[in-house]
């Protein structure tokens, strides 16, 4: 039974956003790629929000609006900030932002993977499910060559590896390449895909034809946890979900599944989701160690993208577009070097991480290099500031006879009294030196 | 040796859905998977194909969306696979679907004859175990259904033994080559394909044929107008409204209690009594009848 099977250019491990985007952009130019994916199908072990940043898609696929199945243009933005009964919050609605082509959209990733899959085998790429990598196939001087999967016979050669292979990582931390990921780095979210009918939807959140609605929410729904919330509308159902970082999740004894109970039943999203029908329920893991957690992106042969190289910008809640251009930028440093006649070495590799230093991956994700550990340090942010905030809205809401001056004083000393002044003045200074 | 397999391509029962209104069966967005049945036919027949050489085909009729399952069965290793596929085919029952299969199976035979065809027990969507049998009768193969263990094949007497899952036991059977067999469940485990042949898989041209490739001679035999079956309504049983109920007993006076019981039945079920009624009736009229004979 023993073949030689082929070697290829490049093999592309996993079939998320970051892998798409490589052996699409190779394929196109013509490289000769395969990628592996371990589930039935490419985007069976997917999960995501999900929201669809345009910019990343258009740079690989410019036409994607013509086929991808997008469900609303996100024309609307709700930030949220909530105590236990009440929200304090912000909306931003602009027909220029509605003005196409649009700039974000809510997605279904299991539809949108099967149409991003099905581009990516159009371009040329082979595509093979139900594979699992194993390990790295590497020559005597430790240049990874290839693959070995779980099947007989299972040895496949390529000039280069990227790794695309999600969170966890298991190839490349198997394969030594960075550490297993840390419960301090990584945020476990929990999604239900909540169905309502199109019109529901749309009379609920004052939304007509494809427009959709984005709520953001924070404060005391993640019980003090690094933490954060969301709604997404989609066409026919809508997305709610949340995520804690998993170390505080561990320490708290909380489960995400409690979390999202409560959520739902909080009086200000309960009835925006009331008599839909939960017809999916999700979980995944998000890398938010940010900046200082970023492992080794590159080295003999191999290449890190998306979500196994740690790509996610928390507090933007950026992810699959930095996935998708890490991955575009992967492809296009191996083009590069194609054209040039380089191999695929560590050194000429570094060409990767010069990209993605100029690009908005890395860019972004320095600035906010500090908000992991700020957010770790200074609860006070998640939960003292959401509860005062609702209190003082509650108290300048309240027209009781109390004049506005009292009113403005008891704000002000409740916000003493929990933080201090040096406190509050200690806030805004960590928070302003985390942003930048 | 040539072996074909005949499969059908399933929604994935364990996910299907049955719309609240209308009663139809909700495919939409619910995967496509093989038959698990018929799984157990590919096994059986890749194993014998290890064992004694040659090739198994795997064909299946149905509409061009199907070919994913046909290339499914060619990475566990089956070698060649054919989709018949045809508009006209569309609506087709077992006796229409049994006719088409044959057909295919027929102009198989002619390139390279067919020692055996293997399916599954049944179908997961359509229950009715008919397809496998109507296929061996228009072909005039030996039937045998419900095979949980191929014994031996000997090729130089043209000979098969099996054993076949019948009530209160076990058949062992042989018959002559060529021959149909629809295997049990749980006789064997389908494998976990190599490598190569997952490659093979992902790269081989899966052979469409129409009606005229498949050798199709009358086209009114195919598709609705070929199917006799007529589905009259489709529903789902509606839970029962009745309520149970509880009766006290005096358990020093069981005689009592048979009457209350009794009562209440023959009473709030006149169905029962009318079935008793008439049960008596017949009884009487044999009786009597017998008596006349004597």
């Amino acid at each position: 039974m023993t073949q030689n099977i082929e070697k290829f250019d490049v093999i592309v491990v996993g079939a998320g956003p970051a892998g798409n985007a490589a052996a699409y952009t190779l394929a196109k130019a013509g490289k000769k790629v395969l990628q592996l994916e371990r589930g039935e199908y490419p985007g069976s072990k997917n999960v995501q929000g999900a929201i669809l940043y345009a910019d990343a898609l258009e740079k690989i696929i410019p036409d994607f609006r013509d086929s991808a199945p997008l469900e609303r243009t996100v024309i609307e933005q709700r930030m949220w900030v909530m105590e236990d009964e009440s929200y304090v919050g912000t909306t931003f609605r602009s027909d220029r932002f509605n003005q196409m082509p649009g700039n974000r959209y809510t997605i279904i990733r299991a539809r949108f993977d099967k149409w991003f899959s099905e581009q990516v085998q159009k371009a040329g790429a082979l595509v093979i499910c139900e594979m699992t990598v194993i390990a790295l196939l590497r020559d005597a001087a430790g240049k990874v060559i290839g693959v070995e999967v779980d099947r007989e016979d299972g040895k496949i050669y390529a000039d280069t590896v990227i790794l695309a292979d999600g969170v966890n990582s298991l190839v490349a931390s198997r394969a030594g390449l960075r550490e297993d990921i840390k419960p301090a780095a990584v945020a476990l979210a929990v999604k239900e895909t909540i169905f309502l009918p199109k019109e529901t939807v749309e009379a609920r959140f004052n939304l007509k034809g494809s427009e959709g609605v984005v709520i953001e929410m924070l404060g005391s729904i993640s019980q003090g946890m690094a933490g954060t919330a969301f709604l997404y509308t989609n066409k026919d159902s809508i997305s709610l979900g949340i995520g804690c970082m998993l170390s505080d999740m561990k320490a708290q004894n909380t489960t995400p599944a409690e979390l999202l109970e409560k959520l739902k039943q909080h009086p200000s999203v309960a009835p925006l989701i009331a008599g839909g029908e939960t017809r999916e329920y999700a979980a995944h893991l998000i890398p938010e160690g940010g900046y200082h957690a970023l492992p080794e992106l590159y080295g003999e042969g191999w290449l890190l993208v998306g979500d196994s190289a740690g790509f996610v910008n928390a507090v933007h809640r950026e992810g699959s577009n930095l996935a998708m251009t890490s991955g575009r930028l992967a492809a296009e440093t191996l083009l590069e070097l194609g054209e040039k006649g380089l191999p695929s070495t560590a050194a000429n590799l570094a060409r990767y991480k010069a990209r993605l230093e100029d690009s908005i991956v890395l860019k972004d994700l320095k600035k906010y290099r500090n908000i992991p550990d700020t957010l770790h340090s200074q609860r006070q942010f998640l939960s003292d500031y959401p509860a005062l905030l609702n209190g003082a809205a509650h108290e300048f809401f309240t027209v009781d006879g109390q004049d506005k001056a009292t009113k403005e004083k008891a704000i002000f000393n409740a916000f003493r009294e929990r933080r201090s002044l040096l406190g509050l003045l200690g806030d805004a200074y960590r928070l302003w030196r985390a942003t930048r | 040796m040539h072996i074909v397999v005949c499969i059908k391509q399933v929604p994935d029962s364990a996910q299907i859905r049955v719309h609240p209104v209308t009663n139809t069966i909700m495919r939409q967005g619910v995967p496509a998977i093989i038959n698990p049945y018929d799984l157990f036919a590919i096994e059986a027949a890749l194993a014998l194909k290890d064992q004694l050489g040659g090739k198994v085909t795997v064909l299946t009729m149905g509409p061009p969306q199907a070919e994913p399952a046909l290339r499914k069965a060619l990475s566990y290793g089956c070698d060649e696979a054919v989709l018949v596929t045809d508009k006209l085919f569309a609506g087709a029952d077992t006796l229409a679907t049994s006719y088409v299969l044959a057909s295919a199976i027929k102009t198989l035979h002619q390139e390279t004859p067919v020692d055996l065809v293997f399916t599954g027990k049944q179908t997961i969507d359509g229950d009715t175990a008919q397809v496998g049998p109507g296929v061996a009768k228009r072909l005039e193969l030996e039937l045998l259904t419900y095979v949980s263990r191929i014994v031996s094949v000997d090729q130089a007497a043209n000979s098969i033994r099996v054993e076949r899952r019948a009530e209160g036991g076990v058949q062992v059977l042989e018959t002559r080559l060529p021959a149909l067999i629809t295997m049990l469940e749980g006789s064997n485990e389908i494998r976990f394909g190599s490598a190569p042949d997952m490659f093979r898989a992902a790269r081989a041209e899966v052979c469409v044929w129409d009606r005229n490739a498949a050798g199709i001679e009358d086209i009114k035999k195919v598709g609705l107008k070929g199917s006799p079956t007529i589905v009259s309504r489709v529903f789902v049983p509606s839970p029962r409204a009745q309520k149970a109920q509880q009766i006290e007993f005096d358990a020093a006076n069981p005689e009592a209690a048979t009457q209350t019981l009794l009562d209440k039945v023959l009473v709030e079920i006149p169905k029962v009594k009318k079935q008793l009624d008439q049960t008596r009736d017949n009884k009487r009229a044999s009786r009597s009848a017998g008596e006349r004979h004597e």
